[in-house]
């Protein structure tokens, strides 16, 4: 018999069960470490089209053109993503498109590349000034509760939400040779 | 190369004839205004901005109402920013949707400055190393109906690179409240 996953590593699996509660059809992302669980299980479901870019900053387009056709999307990137994004996130404020990226931060608790740093420390205060709402998960147990919140708020208000997934709780990226 | 005749608002208008439930995505700057002129429409998503995500814009909503024709009408400057864009498109292949793109080689908005497309790069020949199911240059009015066909029954994605004369041609424009524009065309969409 096997035991079941731990949350420590199962986090992925509740951000993707708040996504099918709230009905996300289309999910925009850039191949990422931190979100790979999570982009499987999208890939996965006949009911989501997973489409991969080239920068995040086609995914907002992805997700305007989603919302005018009555779809919700879902962005996930990792911090250094948010910079590609600034000035085409004008775009869902503009319009009012709801939207929830998901954030998995670099640049913070023991980063190991210190270029990811510049960009990583500024993230949050980037997605707030461009209108997003901000919330950090530091630990597993806190993924579901967040993530749902924030997409009821993204989709219910036509809101723009951020969620930063912390380095702490992706757990430092390892840097082998 | 033969001088080029094409004129961008004809062109348009021409295509947009009897348009159905055709929705369509202007790029920033001349091109929403071309649109505008043809006639205003609530299944049209103006931009006035977001310079670089038009065609984008399109994937997600093709994607979104697969039974629907989506057509991104916009220009070379704004093809060229979000060139990656076509290669995101040629993966996931969505049928219904059409990308034409009025090139005359210039940045229309910032004072006709060349692009790109000036110094021969062929945005024909990126589509197709895109995967793109078909894509080629027009350059007569009388390619219009044609392309106007391939916008609503060709199989997609295609792109069609239409050769337009680089006049300056009188402001056309529409809504410009994004989230009016939204609205209504939110609305339209719902009751077809």
């Amino acid at each position: 018999m096997h035991s079941p996953t731990p949350i420590e590593t199962s986090w992925p699996d509740a951000i993707y069960a708040q996504f099918r509660r709230v009905g996300i059809r289309q999910v925009g992302y850039v191949p990422d470490a931190g979100h790979s669980r999570l982009i499987s299980h999208c890939q996965d479901d006949p009911e989501i089209a997973d489409v991969v870019l080239t920068t995040e900053e086609e995914g907002v387009g992805l997700v305007a053109g989603a919302a005018l056709g009555g779809q919700r999307a879902a962005l996930l990137m990792q911090s250094s993503g948010v910079g590609n994004c600034v000035n085409m996130f004008s775009l869902l404020r503009n319009c009012g498109f709801g939207c929830v990226v998901l954030v998995t931060m670099r640049g913070e608790f023991g980063e190991f590349n210190p270029w990811q740093v510049p960009m990583g420390s500024i993230t949050e205060d980037v997605l707030r000034l461009c209108g997003f709402l901000t919330y950090r998960v530091e630990s597993a147990d806190a993924v579901d509760e967040t993530v749902g919140a924030g997409c009821d708020m993204a989709f219910d208000g036509n809101l723009q939400v951020a969620i930063l997934l912390s380095q702490r709780l992706i757990g430092r990226k390892v840097w082998t040779k | 190369m033969d001088a080029i005749k094409l004129d961008r608002r004809d062109f348009v208008r021409d295509l947009l004839v009897d348009r159905g439930n055709l929705l369509v995505v202007p790029g920033l700057g001349s091109a929403t205004y071309d649109v505008a002129a043809a006639g205003d429409h609530p299944l049209n998503f103006y931009l006035w901005g977001a310079m670089g995500g038009t065609a984008m814009i399109g994937l997600g909503l093709a994607l979104a109402q697969p039974n629907r024709r989506v057509a991104v009408i916009t220009g070379d400057g704004d093809m060229l920013m979000g060139l990656g864009s076509l290669a995101t498109i040629g993966v996931k292949q969505p049928n219904n949707l059409a990308i034409v793109i009025l090139d005359n080689a210039r940045y229309g908005e910032t004072g006709m400055q060349p692009s790109h497309t000036d110094r021969g790069i062929d945005l024909v020949a990126v589509a197709l190393a895109c995967r793109f199911k078909h894509a080629h240059i027009v350059s007569s009015s009388d390619d219009a109906a044609h392309v106007r066909t391939l916008l609503h029954r060709g199989a997609g994605p295609l792109l069609i690179n239409a050769r337009i004369t680089a006049e300056d041609t009188p402001r056309v424009l529409p809504l410009r409240d994004g989230h009016a524009i939204k609205e209504r065309f939110r609305a339209a969409l719902n009751s077809i």
